[in-house]
């Protein structure tokens, strides 16, 4: 028995009579329309349930905070076997909320311990090599398993229509790390380039008849001009105020799209929009004249699903691309003064480096990408209007690449599976999924304050890691 | 050439109403340490902005002699580091504290290396000329690492390194650039003894290797009395003195504006 357990039993019952206070009204009752008005239902079991697992996790996070790891490990176990149980909990929702609750727990007892681990292992050479090691293995797996995905039997349709998603944000996060990650300009209008690529490719798709790789690079040639554009009069601003012109920049493009109908057919939007064809075979049920479909061309009968694995594939090579693109401009000087220009713009300028011209060039690189996944996207949805540009994007996007780990390309993708793929999963929370999606942001912010991925891997070593250095 | 590397002119900077540097004329000649003293506000670091283009003199000409004359006032901030070639230190360290040693030396050679790169057409599909280019670049940078002995740290951020560390990694750094006109404000500041007597060392070895005309703002006599060839000194804002240190040294003025006067201003 420790002598601070009545304190923290105190402390765990008023964190539940709080709980309490706060719930009676939300949770407690229910109203329900009944035809001729509102009545009402009570709802206490679920409340009770919920009070007495925020009783419990609470005292869980105190036993794991005094250093009493056991019990709290006991604690968060039992909670995650209570909500994974058969156990007939009055909703959904409970059960995963009292899973939550375990996990949490179980987390925080052994976040110490994995955070020092981590930490002893980055200060000595051979944790070094191993990181190394495990980092570049954990991306070629990832590789691999990205490649042969839609050859499982997990590829249903709606599996693969979350994986294209995935990959679209992957390949925009990645876009925005060139500018907010290496560069350091906090861009919150970055949708906007990505509403270009999207109407240029359906403009010149349904207007001209051009296909989709034809277009593709013209999309994005048009986006870095915006780019340029855009940026030229903006990139002189530092900071805050740079994101506020930036996003007031990305407002501006979508209402132009919104309100130039002769162009862009205003809020009505553009529709049938041609998908990427390959070697000019369409992937549709018949083929329009002078086209011939996939299945055709491969003597294969026709399944709906032909057409969600070529985006597949057309949304990896275009990410692909967008990685190795970054990749590889890192270790050149652009790429290393745009980190420089990031870490003191005034050391910059003594050094000789002109900044406006290369941070005009982070701008216009990354709107080319917002350019390219832009035509994907009409190319995918066949259909776009200015509602798909709207600011929220370029938040999740921003999301996504500081939530990932400013600068790191495998941060990047695991922010996007876990910001664009849990609202998803959690599709049977309702409108709680949205709750879910804070509560990881938040776990996110507090226990890696610098990203999933906050390791920098210098762009080139005097001492390479693989061999013993010098020193 | 003339065997003067800048002029400064009649240089006059007014911030509003108040002239901090007033009618200031002097001159700094190619292998020679010309150190800039005087008491605090005296105006030495306002100098060392106009000169590198972070300030647009009120009135005034630069003119630093190289392959051609340039006039510094007229030039924009980062072409001065460019085209005049003449590199800085900050009085508050500004390393790129998040890159590592090595890649701060490789920074400051990014016009070279960009040329090189086409701009970095040649370089992101790897071809020779560029791999060669990074690679003399590797090894100029490796060279600046010996000498102010940071080899070993090379791979580290330099935000991580110690004080003194830093401050000769920032020295190599702005010598990277392969300046004509080396500016050092108060590289000196913070150093315990022995730092400071390496920094002497790495001073006198800029002068005489590589033959950089060095402009020097330190407030350590021992520094500037041993390393220097001449002596510039300020006080508020107006040059009261110049000449060898030894004549400085003896100089009344001068005393007195460090010493202060019975009824003037004795906090310096």
């Amino acid at each position: 028995m420790d002598a601070r357990l009545p304190r923290m039993l105190k402390d765990a019952a008023v964190t539940a009579l709080v709980s309490l206070a706060l719930g009676i009204f939300i949770v407690g009752f229910r109203t329900y329309d009944i035809g001729k008005g509102l009545t009402f239902d009570y709802q206490l079991v679920d409340l009770g349930i919920a009070i007495v697992t925020i009783f419990f996790g609470r005292l869980g996070l105190l036993l794991a905070s005094t250093g009493l790891k056991w019990p709290a490990f006991a604690l968060g176990v039992a909670l995650g076997a209570i909500g994974a149980s058969p156990l007939k909990l009055p909703s959904g929702f409970l059960h995963w909320f009292v899973v939550f609750a375990g996990i949490i727990i179980i987390l925080r007892t052994i976040w110490p311990w994995v955070d020092e681990t981590t930490s002893r292992a980055n200060r000595s050479p051979t944790g070094v090599r191993a990181g190394h090691v495990a980092a570049k293995w954990f991306g070629a797996a990832l590789l691999v398993a990205a490649v042969v995905l839609p050859l499982t039997p997990f590829a249903d349709q709606q599996m693969m229509d979350l994986a294209v998603l995935i990959l679209t944000y992957v390949m925009l996060g990645w876009g925005l790390n060139i500018v907010v990650g290496l560069a350091g300009l906090l861009d919150l209008g970055y949708v906007a380039f990505y509403a270009v690529g999207a109407y240029s490719y359906a403009l010149l798709s349904t207007q001209y008849g051009l296909g989709f790789w034809t277009v593709l690079p013209l999309a994005g040639m048009m986006a870095a001009t915006f780019g340029l554009v855009l940026g030229f009069p903006v990139l002189r601003l530092r900071g805050d105020y740079l994101a506020i012109v930036t996003m007031g920049f990305g407002e501006i493009i979508r209402l132009v799209i919104l309100n130039w109908v002769d162009l862009t057919n205003g809020p009505a939007g553009i529709g049938s929009i041609p998908g990427p064809t390959l070697f000019g075979a369409v992937f549709a049920e018949t083929a329009p004249a002078g086209h011939r479909t996939f299945a055709e061309m491969m003597g294969i009968p026709f399944n709906s699903n032909q057409r969600l694995i070529f985006l597949y594939y057309v949304i990896l090579f275009l990410a692909l691309v967008t990685n190795f693109f970054t990749q590889r401009v890192r270790r050149l000087p652009v790429g290393r003064a745009w980190e420089a220009l990031r870490e003191d713009e005034t050391a910059c300028r003594a050094l000789g480096i002109n900044p406006t011209n290369t941070k005009l060039t982070a701008f216009a690189v990354g709107a080319m990408f917002a350019g390219f996944a832009g035509s994907f996207f009409a190319a995918k949805q066949r259909f776009i209007s200015p509602e798909s540009f709207t600011f929220i994007e370029s938040a999740i996007i921003l999301a996504i690449v500081v939530l990932g780990g400013m600068g790191s390309q495998i941060g990047v993708v695991l922010a996007a599976v876990l910001l664009i793929g849990m609202p998803e999963w959690f599709r049977d929370l309702g409108a709680y999924r949205m709750v879910v999606f804070g509560l990881a942001m938040v776990l996110i912010m507090v226990f890696r304050p610098r990203g999933l991925v906050s390791h920098r891997e210098p762009s080139l070593r005097l001492h390479p890691v693989h061999r013993r250095g010098s020193a | 050439m003339s065997a003067t590397l800048i002029e400064v002119e009649h240089l006059t900077m007014r911030f509003g109403g108040l002239v901090a540097i007033d009618d200031v004329s002097f001159s700094a000649r190619p292998r020679e340490i010309t150190a800039i003293i005087g008491p605090n506000g005296a105006g030495k670091t306002t100098v060392f902005n106009c000169i590198t283009g972070f300030y647009k003199p009120t009135v005034g000409r630069l003119t630093l002699h190289g392959d051609r004359d340039y006039l510094l006032e007229r030039m924009l901030g980062h072409e001065i580091g460019q085209r005049a070639r003449v590199a800085r230190t900050f009085q508050n360290i500004r390393l790129f504290p998040g890159m590592t040693a090595l890649e701060n030396l490789m920074v400051a050679q990014h016009n070279k290396l960009m040329r090189a790169s086409g701009m970095s057409v040649f370089g992101l599909f790897g071809l020779k000329g560029f791999r060669k280019a990074e690679a003399d670049a590797v090894e100029i940078a490796r060279r600046w690492l010996e000498r102010i002995n940071l080899v070993a740290d090379a791979d580290r951020p330099a935000g991580e390194l110690p004080y003194g560390a830093q401050r000769r990694l920032e020295i190599a750094r702005a010598m990277c650039t392969e300046p004509r006109l080396l500016c050092l404000d108060e590289p000196a500041a913070g150093l315990n003894p022995r730092e400071s007597a390496e920094l002497n060392t790495l001073l006198v070895s800029i002068r005489e290797q590589d033959g950089v005309g060095v402009l020097l703002i330190e407030h350590d006599m021992s520094v500037v009395m041993k390393i220097s060839d001449r002596v510039v000194v300020l006080d508020y804002g107006r040059k009261i003195a110049e000449g060898a240190p030894a004549e400085v040294r003896e100089n009344p003025a001068v005393i007195q504006a460090y010493l202060g006067t019975d009824d003037g201003d004795p906090d310096a």
